[in-house]
């Protein structure tokens, strides 16, 4: 096993250098991935559970029984010194440092034990209530459908348009080409950022403020997807459209029937960053939606972690639910989206 | 059943998308090939609508006043915005700036991109390099190393941020191991440190796959020649893989640079600008001047935007000519 490992170069052995990767990437490995695998667990605590410090790994929670002639269930203590040292008692409450308790077995004396000399009985507990109660008690479902609703239809118009754009680019000469060309990459140098004030008088004069339009038009178009396709559709041989045109085809139709089905690999990518680009929009949202029933999922994760500093159970359950999405996104296409990357360039 | 359903939308779909035949054809014979603006123009008029005419109205809001937001109620202010930012006693010293927020940002926003980008790069570089050699496990390393590009600034940052609390995990292994505790998003310098350690975690994967990608576009043969000379793997490094993948790394450095100046989403969640002022970059302050204050500056967000655009205009040309010589 050792020497399968080690025979990396082909060359039998393995240098140092090998070694000194083998633990590099496995420690990057760790420090990428741990940290939302401690996210993941968190979220499975109940509030009692993400109290206890220090934090323990994996989901404990304080055990309570029901004691007879007690109205509520009470919390479980070992006790650890004293005269009571291994018995497991039940507490009734706490007086300063000491505590008073009582046996499960003979719940009629009290018990005084100093609260030093006992520890919390745990059990092994996931709080799947954490994503219930977020589901139910916010409106999580509405935000969850607006930002689903921004992200398909951003895609679909994008990919329209955009394909729209680079066919007329890679498969026209037409006067004005050139211009078409230098204006589409002049937008390259207008980040959203720096036109937030303008960008928010034009969406509220066309009324598209609070309103999930008003997320979903200025970003339809991309001067990276248009170059991305446009850069695809060059490959496509001319003939092909030549010989529809004898058939009397429309040029919606090429585009329609013939360079569309055909450029699917360069929109499978556009598409992948589009919806990883919309599902993870933040500042432009937040600039155009400020009623909470239109909040995004970003939107909405943002405002309860300013408001509920107090309830990190539901914030880590609600982070983890707005994560899936992409989690599997990215573990079905991890390929294609690395791919993609490593080949256009663009995020 | 389904059978049909997929019939009957099958004929829907084609009559919808047969819809535009006839406009179509009329207007070929019309204007001939120009008919390609018709399949540029919805893209013109989205870019025109939410870029182009934006910049100039930027302008307008730039040299007005008042908190109005429509543009006919704004009076005319000539570089009255402009000198209010720029004022300043002692530039080394934001306090001493009329707009002592603004000039943080400035300060803070230079600090940052210094700082991250270099480390970025630097580490990309690194996981690119092992990521380039012949292991076993390459690709689920390198997509490893991508993941947590996919994931919002928003969860990046709370993610972070409940690792980073007092009660939180880190202070926890610390205390455990007989060291002492920081509030880490509390103290100014620690704040500073985590925006540009996050920020790193996030984007990091990105970089490192456009430079894997020109490590890979490297011809083996080249090394073969270099390891029959004996060439150390210093030297080979320095004298061969380094040139090779300069373009690569100008366009990383240039792309990291246009992303790092516009730092903003996952820094507001993470510590919303704080400790004081430690935290606030050029993009929160333009955000928080026009939006989030009770009176909202238009005029000051815009003449701030401006010169944030300048500096992402120079950056883009050099990203241009960088992507043009590779």
């Amino acid at each position: 096993m050792l020497r399968f490992l080690l025979a990396t170069r082909g060359r039998g052995h393995a240098d140092w250098t090998d070694w000194a990767c083998y633990i590099y990437l496995v420690l990057g490995v760790l420090m990428m991935f741990a940290p939302v695998a401690w996210l993941a667990l968190s979220s499975l605590k109940s509030e009692a559970g993400l109290d206890q410090y220090p934090p323990t790994v994996l989901p404990y929670e304080p055990v309570h029984i029901a004691v007879a002639g007690q109205p509520t269930e009470l919390p479980l203590f070992h006790v650890t010194a004293g005269s009571h040292a291994g018995e497991d008692l039940a507490e009734l409450r706490r007086i300063g440092l000491q505590a008073q308790m009582i046996d499960p077995k003979a719940p009629e004396t009290i018990i005084r034990i100093p609260v030093r000399d006992r520890q919390p009985v745990t059990h092994l507990h996931a709080a799947w209530t954490n994503y219930t109660d977020v589901i139910s008690r916010f409106n999580f479902l509405q935000y969850f459908w607006n930002s689903s609703f921004i992200t398909v239809v951003a895609t679909v118009i994008t990919l329209l348009f955009n394909a729209m754009a680079a066919f007329a680019l890679s498969k026209y000469r037409f006067r004005g080409r050139a211009t078409v060309f230098v204006v589409i990459l002049a937008t390259l140098m207008i980040p959203p950022t720096i036109v937030l004030v303008p960008n928010y008088l034009i969406a509220s004069t066309l009324g598209l403020t609070n309103s999930l339009w008003g997320v979903i038009w200025p970003a339809v178009a991309t001067p990276t997807g248009v170059f991305l396709l446009r850069q695809y559709m060059l490959t496509l041989p001319d003939e092909l459209l030549d010989a529809a045109r004898m058939d009397h085809a429309s040029e919606w139709r090429l585009f329609w029937r013939i360079v569309l089905p055909l450029s699917a690999p360069a929109l499978a990518v556009l598409a992948i960053f589009s919806v990883m680009w919309r599902w993870n929009d933040f500042l432009w949202p937040m600039v155009v939606l400020d009623r909470s029933e239109k909040f995004t999922l970003q939107l909405a994760l943002n405002s309860f972690q300013g408001e509920l500093t107090t309830s990190w159970n539901l914030l880590l359950a609600m982070t983890v639910l707005t994560l899936i999405p992409v989690t599997i996104l990215f573990a079905l296409l991890q390929r294609y989206i690395t791919q993609g990357i490593a080949s256009s360039g663009v995020k | 059943m389904i059978a049909a359903l997929r019939q009957q939308f099958g004929l829907g779909y084609a009559a919808v998308m047969n819809l535009p035949e006839r406009p179509m054809h009329w207007a070929q014979r019309r204007f001939g090939p120009g008919v390609a603006w018709l399949f540029v123009g919805p893209n013109l008029i989205v870019f025109g609508l939410f870029s182009f005419l934006p910049i100039a109205i930027n302008f307008w809001y730039a040299f007005t006043g008042s908190t109005q937001l429509l543009p006919e109620n704004r009076p005319w202010v000539g570089l009255g915005n402009m000198q209010a930012l720029l004022a300043c006693g002692n530039y080394l010293d934001p306090s001493s700036c009329q707009r002592d927020l603004f000039w943080h940002g400035v300060y803070n926003t230079i600090e940052f991109v210094v700082l991250q980008v270099s480390l970025m790069v630097l580490f990309s570089l690194i996981t690119a390099l092992a990521l380039n050699k012949k292991i076993i496990g390459k690709g689920f390393f390198r997509a490893a190393f991508f993941y947590p590009v996919l994931l919002s600034p928003v969860v990046v940052a709370l993610i972070w941020k409940w690792i980073l609390q007092r009660n939180g995990v880190l202070n926890a292994t610390l205390s455990a191991n007989g060291l002492g505790t920081v509030d880490w998003l509390l103290n100014a310098s620690s704040a500073f440190g985590w925006t540009v350690f996050v920020s790193i975690w996030a984007h990091m994967g990105f970089y490192t796959l456009i430079l894997l990608a020109g490590l890979q576009a490297i011809p083996s043969d080249v090394y073969e020649a270099a390891e029959m000379d004996a060439a150390r793997p210093w030297t080979r490094f320095r004298r061969l893989t380094l040139p090779l993948l300069m373009p690569n790394l100008t366009v990383v450095v240039v792309l990291a640079l246009i992303h790092a100046v516009q730092i903003f989403d996952e820094v507001f969640v993470l510590t919303g600008g704080g400790p004081g002022t430690a935290t606030t970059y050029m993009v929160q302050f333009i955000y928080e001047t026009g939006f989030a204050q009770q009176v909202r500056e238009y005029g000051m967000a815009s003449a701030a935007s401006l010169l944030l655009a300048g500096v992402l205009l120079v950056l883009t040309l050099l990203q241009l000519r960088a992507s043009k010589t590779k």
